[in-house]
């Protein structure tokens, strides 16, 4: 808090003091304020002069997210290396854990491709998704001090994962073709599945921002949470395997459909498909691929609810953050 | 600070008088501030009550609201340079983030012509970049374009006036001073309609001090107003016209610096 804090100053409902006296004419401060044309401000503008005013600050959001990324690792002795590195590690943790010990990459023939695709894209989303539970909150001071629409900030931090994204991206990019997977013209598509994706995410991130701007409990719950999608998203191994391992996910076949929809799912295994030809060619069941076209319909259909129903949650609340 | 609250509490808000003959730009109607503060501690709390707590769904037992500004009313007019000043904690900041706009009243209005800034461009800044780039994240932060960001770049170096070299390191190997000047040189870049300043000028030497006079003085030239929150006194009734005392959230004196300012020592000094 940088304001004052007095906790002997009464309670807040004695506002017992007298009524300043007005000027001699008998005009009222507001009435003489109306004559000259004075308005008051701190009101929430409309949702569309809103959405305006954000696109104007385009320019401070993508330097406020360049900036953000090049303070992150200006302490550390690698530097900007970290970026490449750190999903990197990620991946080599999932594959050594799950597929050379576990063994779950039974029936992929790419697995190194596979997992890292998958770590790649669920990692853009995982990561936005954490950060922005700080956005507004770990801002206050900036919150209270400048005026600017406060969706720049969730926007901003989601600007920093796509920047890192897309660096990740040549990498992946790299390592696929190191792996012997021929560069195809199904690589194109991923380019429309990052932008459905994006979309996805700055609607999440509008939504964790506001969840933490008002309960910050939310940062200390994430990580489960996310950990868990991780799990559910069929980033490490296949989720039609599961249905070879387990028998209530056998014997509820719905339990399937729910996780073919869920939208971790549908953006990675989306990537891959695009990614990784064979992937697409194989026909073992164990693997068995979604349907392309529900994936697509789920992906557009996640992307337009999340981003709309986000910013609109995260605009109604836009005069009260910065205020607890 | 006892002895002032008690000879302050009785005496009323000094009246509201207003000068027809000048154009208002802020207009201050009976405000009150009202806000909650978290982790302000009033009882031993354990988990077991926290989880009581959270059960039941009251309110968490550290938020305290605070009562900052109570009823103050005044008229501010174009070209004002106005002082605010007060023991810490007697609401300057807070009366000032209320004109900003980025306080809501909780009874009482703010109302102003055009939108009043605050002088806070510093929360943007991040202190492991050079200055350089802290200028052009500074400038958009506070609403220009790249290309005015392009355009003021040399005129913001210069202002600042930094060690040679200095620009191209970190901020945080700014000494407190320099920071401070880099933030107003950043700050006043733009015109704005009211400026508010609240404490920014308090670590700059004798030369920033005579140069950001000048440049409060081109501001209200320019028929803007312009507040300034300080503890130095001097400060003050060199760069104001006008000086306003806060106690306890009450406005004491609304008046002449030399008399506000006298009046204010004796008190203190008491």
């Amino acid at each position: 808090m940088s304001h004052p804090e007095r906790p002997g100053s009464g309670p807040a409902g004695s506002l017992t003091v007298p009524p300043a006296p007005q000027g001699k004419s008998g005009e009222s401060l507001a009435a003489f304020a109306a004559r000259h044309g004075l308005t008051q401000s701190s009101a929430r503008p409309p949702l569309g002069q809103y959405i305006r005013k954000v696109w104007d600050r385009r320019h401070f959001i993508w330097t406020f997210a360049s900036s953000k990324r090049a303070a992150m690792y200006t302490s550390s002795k690698l530097g900007q290396i970290w970026q490449v590195l750190t999903p990197l590690l990620n991946a080599g943790v999932y594959f050594v854990i799950f597929g050379l010990l576990l063994e779950l990459h039974k029936g992929i023939d790419d697995y190194v491709p596979w997992l890292i695709t998958g770590v790649f894209v669920f990692t853009f989303t995982q990561r936005s998704v954490t950060t922005s539970a700080k956005a507004v909150g770990g801002h206050l001071s900036l919150v209270r001090a400048l005026h600017f629409p406060r969706a720049s900030l969730p926007l901003a931090y989601t600007a920093v994962e796509l920047q890192q994204l897309l660096i990740s991206l040549v990498v992946l990019v790299a390592l696929v073709l190191a792996c012997g997977v021929a560069p195809a013209a199904t690589w194109l598509l991923l380019v429309p599945v990052i932008l459905l994706q994006l979309m996805f995410n700055v609607g999440l991130s509008m939504i964790v921002a506001r969840l933490g701007a008002f309960t910050r409990d939310i940062t200390q719950l994430l990580p489960f949470v996310l950990r868990t999608w991780l799990y559910v998203s069929g980033v490490i191994f296949p989720v039609a395997s599961l249905a070879n391992r387990s028998e209530t996910v056998r014997d509820n076949p719905w339990i399937m459909n729910l996780m073919e929809a869920n939208p971790g799912f549908v953006y990675v295994e989306l990537a891959r498909q695009a990614m990784i030809p064979s992937y697409v060619a194989q026909n073992d069941p164990q693997v068995a691929m979604a349907n392309p076209s529900l994936l697509w319909m789920y992906a557009g259909a996640w992307a337009l609810v999340v981003f709309v129903g986000g910013f609109y949650w995260f605009y109604r609340a836009e005069e009260r953050y910065g205020r607890g | 600070m006892a002895e002032i609250q008690e000879q302050a509490r009785p005496v009323a808000p000094p009246p509201v008088v207003i000068d027809y003959t000048r154009q208002p730009i802020v207009v201050v109607d009976d405000l009150h501030i009202v806000y909650k503060v978290y982790g302000a501690a009033r009882e031993k709390s354990s988990g077991a009550t926290a989880l009581a707590r959270v059960l039941r769904r009251k309110d968490r037992p550290q938020t305290t609201t605070v009562h900052a500004v109570k009823g103050v009313s005044f008229v501010a007019y174009k070209g004002d340079a106005i002082g605010v000043i007060g023991t810490n904690g007697s609401g300057k900041s807070t009366l000032l983030k209320a004109i900003a706009g980025l306080l809501p009243p909780h009874t009482g209005g703010v109302y102003t012509d055009g939108q009043p800034s605050l002088l806070g461009v510093g929360a943007a800044l991040m202190k492991d970049l050079t200055g350089e780039r802290n200028i052009v994240l500074g400038c958009l932060a506070v609403g220009m374009t790249p290309e005015e960001v392009k355009a003021k770049y040399q005129s913001i170096v210069q202002f600042a006036g930094l060690r040679k070299g200095f620009i191209k390191y970190p901020m945080r190997t700014y000494s407190s001073g320099m920071g401070a000047r880099l933030r107003f040189a950043i700050a006043s870049a733009r015109t704005h309609d009211v400026l508010l300043i609240d404490e920014a000028l308090a670590t700059g030497d004798a030369k920033f001090r005579k140069r950001s006079k000048a440049k409060i003085e081109q501001l209200r030239k320019d028929a803007g107003a312009v507040f300034l929150v300080a503890h130095q006194l001097d400060v003050v009734e060199e760069t104001c016209n006008r000086v306003l005392w806060l106690d306890d959230g009450r406005l004491v004196m609304d008046g002449e610096p030399k008399e506000v300012i006298a009046a204010y020592n004796e008190a203190i000094n008491k």
